[in-house]
Formats: C-alpha cells, sequence, structure tokens
C-alpha cells in the first residue's frame, strides 16, 4: 500500500460498518443489536472525517455531520435502552427472538 | 512511511480487529469491553486526521456517555452472570458469508472510485490546517463566512436580513452560502425530545401486586 489517504481510511470505516450489520443480523441479546447500530454509525462517522481530511469542499460538513451522527447515536441509545428495559420489565428476557407478540 | 503512516495503521487495524471482536464474542459484557476498545480507536483516528474537537466529542459522548449508558442496560437486564444467547452455526456461517460479500463489495467500490471527479481539494496535507473549535462554532452559530463554497444545508444566511445602516431590506445576494444554525437548533430540540421520551419510557413503574404483609413474629 502507498500513502495513507482517503481510501485507507474508508476501509477502516467499512470493517466498522459490516461488523455493525452482522453484528445487528446475529446477536440474540436486544443490546448487542444495540451495539452493532453503535457500531454501523461509528464506520459512517469515520467516512464523514475522512472527506472532512481529504477534500476541501467537506471541510466544514464532514466535521458538523460527524457531530450530529454522534449526537443522534447518543440519543438512538438512550431510547432504545429504556425500551429494553421496558421489554426485561415484561418479559423478564431480552432476546430478541422472543419479541413476537406483534408478529403479523 | 512515515511516523502518521505507521501510527494509522497501528489504529486502524486494532479498531477493525476489536469490531470484529465484538461481533465474535459471545459473552455481553466482554462485547462492551471490545466496543469500548472500537470507539476509543475511532477517537484515535479522528486524531490521526486532525480532526481534534471531534475526537474529543467521540471520547466524551461515545466512550464516556453512550457506553456507560449500554453497560447499565446490561447490568439492569442480566438474568444471570454468564447469560449467553447464542446463534446457530448455521447462522453464523450465512453472517460470515453476508459480511464478507458486503465487505468485499464496499472495498471494491472504495478501491475503484475515482475520487477526481470531486471538487479540486486545495487542502494542504497537513492536519494543522484544518478547522478546529473556533470555526466549527461559528459555522454551527450560522456564521456564513467560515463555509463560501457549500450548498448542502442549512438556512440561507443573511436572507431579508435588515440593513443596519440603511434600515431597509437588503437584496438577497445571489448565491447563498450555507450554515448550520438549524440542523443545531433542531439537534437541540430533538435532545430534549428524547430526554423526556427515555425518562417516561424507563420510568419506575407501581408494582401491581400488593406484597401481603409480613407475619408477625
Amino acid at each position: 500500500m502507498n500513502n495513507v489517504g482517503l481510501t485507507q481510511y474508508l476501509l477502516i470505516g467499512a470493517v466498522l460498518f459490516v461488523s455493525g450489520v452482522v453484528c445487528m443480523a446475529i446477536k440474540r441479546n436486544a443490546i448487542g443489536v444495540l451495539m452493532g447500530v453503535e457500531l454501523v454509525l461509528n464506520g459512517a462517522t469515520v467516512n464523514f472525517a475522512a472527506f472532512a481530511r481529504f477534500h476541501d469542499a467537506f471541510r466544514v460538513e464532514g466535521q458538523i455531520f460527524a457531530l450530529f451522527t454522534i449526537v443522534l447515536a447518543a440519543a438512538e441509545a438512550a431510547i432504545a435502552l429504556a425500551i429494553v428495559l421496558n421489554f426485561y420489565n415484561n418479559y423478564l428476557t431480552v432476546d430478541v427472538d422472543s419479541a413476537e407478540e406483534l408478529r403479523g | 512511511m512515515s511516523v502518521g503512516d505507521i501510527l494509522f495503521w497501528i489504529v486502524g487495524l486494532m479498531t477493525a480487529l476489536c469490531a470484529v471482536m465484538v461481533v465474535v464474542t459471545q459473552h455481553i459484557v466482554r462485547c462492551a469491553i471490545w466496543l469500548l476498545f472500537t470507539l476509543a480507536g475511532t477517537a484515535g483516528l479522528f486524531f490521526l486526521l486532525g480532526l481534534d474537537f471531534l475526537g474529543a466529542t467521540q471520547l466524551f459522548v461515545y466512550v464516556g456517555g453512550t457506553l456507560v449508558l449500554v453497560i447499565f442496560g446490561v447490568m439492569l437486564t442480566a438474568t444471570g452472570p454468564f447469560l449467553q444467547l447464542r446463534a446457530g452455526a448455521g447462522e453464523w456461517a450465512i453472517a460470515i458469508i453476508v459480511g464478507l460479500l458486503l465487505y468485499g463489495l464496499i472495498a471494491l467500490s472504495w478501491l475503484f472510485a475515482d475520487w477526481s471527479k470531486l471538487p479540486e481539494s486545495a487542502l494542504p496535507d497537513d492536519p494543522r490546517q484544518m478547522y478546529h473549535t473556533e470555526q466549527l462554532g461559528r459555522a454551527l452559530l450560522g456564521d456564513t463566512s467560515v463555509q463560501p463554497a457549500s450548498e448542502l444545508a442549512g438556512v440561507p444566511g443573511s436572507l431579508g436580513a435588515a440593513d443596519k445602516a440603511s434600515g431597509k431590506l437588503q437584496e438577497p445576494p445571489k448565491r447563498q452560502a450555507s450554515a448550520f444554525l438549524l440542523p443545531f437548533e433542531i439537534v437541540s430540540v430533538h435532545l430534549l425530545v428524547v430526554l423526556i421520551g427515555a425518562a417516561y419510557l424507563a420510568r419506575a413503574k407501581r408494582k401491581r401486586v400488593v406484597v401481603a404483609p409480613r407475619e408477625s413474629l
């Protein structure tokens, strides 16, 4: 590999993204699914930051959208954990496979 | 290879490895610890990119806030100390295949992408030339002089603003620079709504079952 540039950062971001997608798909613990969502959002943030660094046109946007992503991820984690806690209070489990009351 | 490149490979590969370990590990507390290292490694990548404010925010909000929240969630929902919810071997096989295919697709599209179609980059190859906290704050608060060429998001800068000297409305300029005042406000209100909603959802409910009075000894 030659010098570290945009592509290398994007590849690391892609690893985070794919790990998050697989994590969301395969975890049966609801909190594990939540961790997968965090990983996906982190991959997106890495991409934003890389573009902010390596392309002039996204110099401010990259950083600001990355900041928005971090804030929205925190909000999402809070709400999702509240829902998981509610589910646990009602069913005494966090297995997402047992959440089938709303299944059509 | 410069020192920065070597640091990038160390931090980047560590981050990627920890992200994979989050998926592979079965024990949910260990997952949380691997996630901690992943998030910290991402912050390290931001520092290597020269985005110091973003890296600090990542450390504060993610590692300091979100991860603590997740670990509290683990503690509040664990029915046993070694609770494990395993997926079957067939599911693992499908997940690995789909993950590798997805990564191959994304990596190929990155490797063969032609970034020269993007606007000309006049950025000097020095992280110290990046925008720092002051410029970011001014962009968030609507200072349009920070970002002259952007039309991605935000409110028009001085559209319809009254001219202080003459007291009449200014002619709106042909091309408005964007600022991020409106998204900033929306995110602020969103955080307030989330705070109220999370407190409502996770509040302690009154137990319906009345505990029988303890018999006197």
